[in-house]
């Protein structure tokens, strides 16, 4: 009974919807290996951008709409990587190695812009998303990449969709892949990396900066009077937000096998969002716990609606819809729960 | 009034009240903080408070007719006016417009009568200033009725104000709350002298105050509450400030004193752990505006004075979490009270007045409470870098031991505790840091009398045994006198002066409305 209570209902419902699905699927005789393995690589893609939303909450900011900064960060990295043909295990290393600093950079600018912005992070947080995206659509065109990978054939600028085929594509989803059963690949290494990820966050959490930035989150005037600096541990939850979105992004595109560009990460942040939520975070609570969950939900979700819902009727559009109802309102019912306390 | 009564869940704060007044009456009120007195005015006006807690015992009879009111519109129709404290002027509006606020007078245009609506019709603004000119001019207010509220100083704000009242048609009793807080000393005479000239036109006016000279000077009768009794109701010419004084504090006995409490010379010949030098705090409500004084290392120094004129800031601005100016030496060294860091690492701890707001993580368990301060300023509770969560929950339950946290277990969000277990954590977190200068303030506000007892018997055993130096701010005089050594007394924002505990009732009273001063040099002449 009190584990009912604290899931709370929109998570039951969304559970007992999930499990729903899936015994449809297998009624349906639908393929139920390769929808495992579509789910698994989903939510290994997933996790870490929606493990970004915890320091931007924990640190008070709220979810961090404004993702794109650290997605616009990590494509930087990865199409490095592909122009100076850094290729395997290097190049997502390289796309790494360049992505981070850049999101440090772009983080601690962000961070400074919240903390002149209280109280309406999220709104700001949401256009600022939008902006970096516009921005970085001209930068696509002007900036001086050579690679005859990812340019126009004719014309200028970079194609919007960049193949990782020849650089660093599948590279974690490859290592150390297994059968489980037939049809069902598990993806060893995006999942070992994405919980590893995790796991140094939740290390991070641990100490006693972790927790003096929770504390700045929970309560600013609380941590104030403890002697912390709450504009700093602020900008640092941005930052790690930040990097993390970066970080999320080259493990993303690696699985995908692309990179898009151009107007592609403008509602990427938004899944993670909603996947944070539907984990039972709000916009001033959350943990890994629900990161898991969340994603979990989410994303095994948004896989599986697809095949049933087209088992039912015909043309893929219903699936779309099921999406943006499950993340939009769960998006409005959670900023409403919050507005409410 | 007659014979009100009042309970707020199951505390009955006003215990028979009696008040009468004629037109033409200047009445005061006074009475010490939470004597009474807002929630007598509460219960004139109707207010909802009143209702949704149960209604009130007793009789509200205006002009004869026993008046049950239910909003406070029905008593302002009954020509019942209220001053507010703070001003409730809209600053861009001009001085007519917030005269006439939601009293415009209106003309007919096309949309109106088409549409048969009021609300659609114009404004006459001609008449609208004519009138707020009339109730200027009777206040002797020689200021041009156009003029923005935004451009006028505090002093004008208050007579506009009171002219919004008597603009009202058949205003009979106008309440005035501490108008003279806010004022300078030429500002208040001013309104005194208005307020006389309102009382001369046969309006009754009720005067809330702690400013007694002002109370000596306009008023007919005084009445003295106290802890919602209603000590007398004396014409004013027959008592004197020293009088009122001592009435209104009264010596209350419910805590026994502190026996072993140190003597004059014994505190005199203690050492100095923390000097203060010209502090001026800028807290919103509770200014501190330059104030300088010694605390000695053991002793348990009381701040006392009335809401709003310090006491509260006195501590905070030494923590650094209010914007503070001045020159604090600890132990001989300067103190950067700007750094509240700095000042924690130093060993000076804090409980705060704003328990919820500032003193609790209230979605935090008791033991993330107790450790956190301790955790980040000293570095202790952690190993390898990480939290040493066994650590913690033993320091938090011998905590809970030591001040009889009543909870579930150190899990416990502090959130679901009551006021005087989520106290008690705040102290136990204070005395994490094992603290040499504790300042805690409002340490009994809002909780039983068994954790206020345990509370302050633990600052004490603290003194005394620990040799502890701790500072108690608190709005609870009777308190402050059976646990402090000494008792300074901010008024004004200023040091008036510092007493022992066994001073007089009178002298506390007069230090505390700010007349001690005057009044002395009155009596020396």
């Amino acid at each position: 009974m009190k584990a009912i209570k604290r899931l709370g209902l929109p998570r039951i419902i969304i559970i007992v919807f999930f499990l729903l699905l899936w015994v449809t699927a297998g009624v349906k005789g639908l393929h139920i290996p390769g929808l495992l393995k579509d789910s698994t690589v989903r939510i290994g893609m997933n996790l870490i951008m929606v493990l970004a939303m915890v320091p931007a909450i924990r640190s008070g900011i709220g979810l961090n709409f404004a993702l794109p900064i650290g997605i616009i960060c990590g494509i930087l990295g990865g199409v490095m990587a592909i122009e100076f043909e850094v290729i395997g295990f290097a190049g997502f290393l390289y796309a790494l190695v360049i992505a981070i600093p850049l999101s440090v950079a772009f983080g601690w600018i962000y961070g400074i812009m919240l903390n002149k912005i209280k109280g309406s992070e999220m709104l700001v947080s949401t256009y600022v998303g939008f902006s970096i995206v516009s921005l970085f659509c001209i930068a696509w065109i002007v900036l001086p990449f050579t690679s005859d990978e990812m340019r126009w054939p004719i014309g200028e600028g970079l194609r919007t969709v960049v193949s990782l085929e020849s650089t660093f594509g599948h590279i974690l989803n490859d290592f150390l892949d297994f059968d489980i059963l037939p049809g069902y690949r598990f993806p060893t290494g995006l999942i070992l990396f994405s919980g590893f990820v995790c796991l140094i966050y939740y290390i991070f959490s641990q100490t006693r900066v972790g927790i003096a930035m929770k504390t700045v989150g929970d309560n600013p005037k609380f941590a104030a009077s403890i002697g912390l600096n709450v504009d700093r541990y602020r900008i640092l939850g941005t930052i790690l937000s930040t990097v993390l979105g970066a970080v999320g992004m080259v493990v993303f595109a690696q699985s995908f096998g692309y990179i898009q560009l151009y107007q592609a990460p403008l509602m990427m942040a938004f899944p993670a969002v909603a996947a944070i939520l539907i984990g039972g975070a709000t916009a001033k609570k959350a943990n890994i716990s629900f990161v898991i969950i969340g994603t979990i939900l989410f994303q095994g979700l948004l896989t599986i609606s697809l095949p049933v819902a087209s088992s039912f009727f015909d043309g893929g559009n219903i699936s779309e819809v099921i999406r943006m109802i499950v993340q939009n309102g769960i998006i409005l019912y959670a900023l409403a729960q919050g507005g409410s306390e | 009034m007659k014979d009100i009564q009042k309970e707020y869940y199951g505390n009955r704060v006003l215990k028979g009240v009696n008040l009468n007044i004629k037109p033409g009456e200047i009445h005061a009120i006074v009475g010490e903080n939470g004597a009474g007195k807002s929630t007598l005015m509460n219960i004139l006006f109707g207010m909802r408070v009143i209702h949704d807690t149960g209604g009130f015992e007793g009789e509200v009879v205006i002009d004869g007719e026993t008046v049950v009111a239910k909003s406070s519109e029905e008593v302002m129709q009954l020509g019942v006016g209220m001053v507010h404290q703070e001003f409730m002027l809209i600053p861009d509006f001009t001085i007519a417009e917030n005269i006439k606020l939601n009293r415009e007078i209106t003309t007919e245009n096309i949309v109106s009568k088409t549409f048969k609506r009021e609300n659609l019709e114009f404004l006459d603004r001609k008449q609208m200033n004519a009138e707020a000119k009339i109730a200027l001019d009777t206040l002797g207010m020689d200021i041009k009725e156009t003029t923005k509220v935004a451009m006028l100083p505090i002093g004008h704000m208050q007579f506009i104000e009171i002219a919004r009242e008597i603009d009202k048609l058949g205003i009979k009793l106008l309440v005035f709350d501490e108008p003279t807080a806010v004022l300078t000393e030429s500002e208040a005479d001013n309104l005194l002298k208005a307020m006389k000239n309102l009382a001369d036109k046969g309006i009754g006016i009720l005067f809330i105050t702690h400013r007694l000279d002002e109370v000596k000077a306009v008023t007919d009768n005084i009445t003295i509450i106290r802890d919602g009794e209603h000590i007398k109701t004396v014409p004013t010419s027959e008592v004197s400030v020293e009088e009122i004084a001592g009435l209104m504090v009264g010596r209350q006995i419910s805590i026994e004193q502190n026996e072993d409490m140190m003597s004059e010379a014994e505190i005199d010949a203690l050492e100095t752990i923390l000097e203060v030098r010209n502090l001026k705090v800028n807290m919103p409500g509770e200014e501190v505006k330059g104030i300088d004084f010694d605390i000695k290392r053991g002793e348990i120094l009381g701040i006392a004075g009335l809401a709003g004129h310090g006491k509260i800031g006195v501590a905070n601005g030494i923590m650094g979490l209010y914007k503070a100016s001045g020159q604090v030496k600890y132990n001989g060294q300067p103190l950067d009270i700007s750094n509240t860091k700095v000042t924690l690492s130093n060993d000076i701890a804090f409980v705060s007045e704003d328990r919820k707001g500032v003193g609790l993580l209230l979605d935090g368990s008791i033991e993330d409470n107790i450790m956190i301060t301790t955790m980040q300023v000293k570095r202790q509770f952690l190993s390898g870098g990480l939290i040493n969560k066994a650590l913690v929950r033993k320091h938090a339950n011998d905590m809970i031991k030591q001040l009889d946290i009543r909870c579930t277990g150190s899990k416990q969000p502090t959130r679901r505790l009551s006021g005087g277990n989520q106290q008690k954590v705040c102290l136990a977190r204070a005395l994490t840091q094992a603290p040499k200068l504790l300042f805690v303030s409002e340490p009994t506000r809002g909780i039983d009398i068994g954790a206020k007892k345990l509370v302050l018997d633990y600052l004490t055993k603290l003194a005394k045994e620990d040799n502890v130096t701790v500072v108690v701010t608190s709005s609870e005089l009777a308190e402050l006198r059976s646990v402090c050594d000494r008792i300074a007394i901010v008024a004004e924002g200023r040091l008036e002066g510092i007493l022992m505990p066994s001073a007089e009732d009178v002298e506390f009273g007069l230090m505390m409305s700010g007349e001690y001063h005057k009044y002395m040099k009155k009596e020396a002449n």
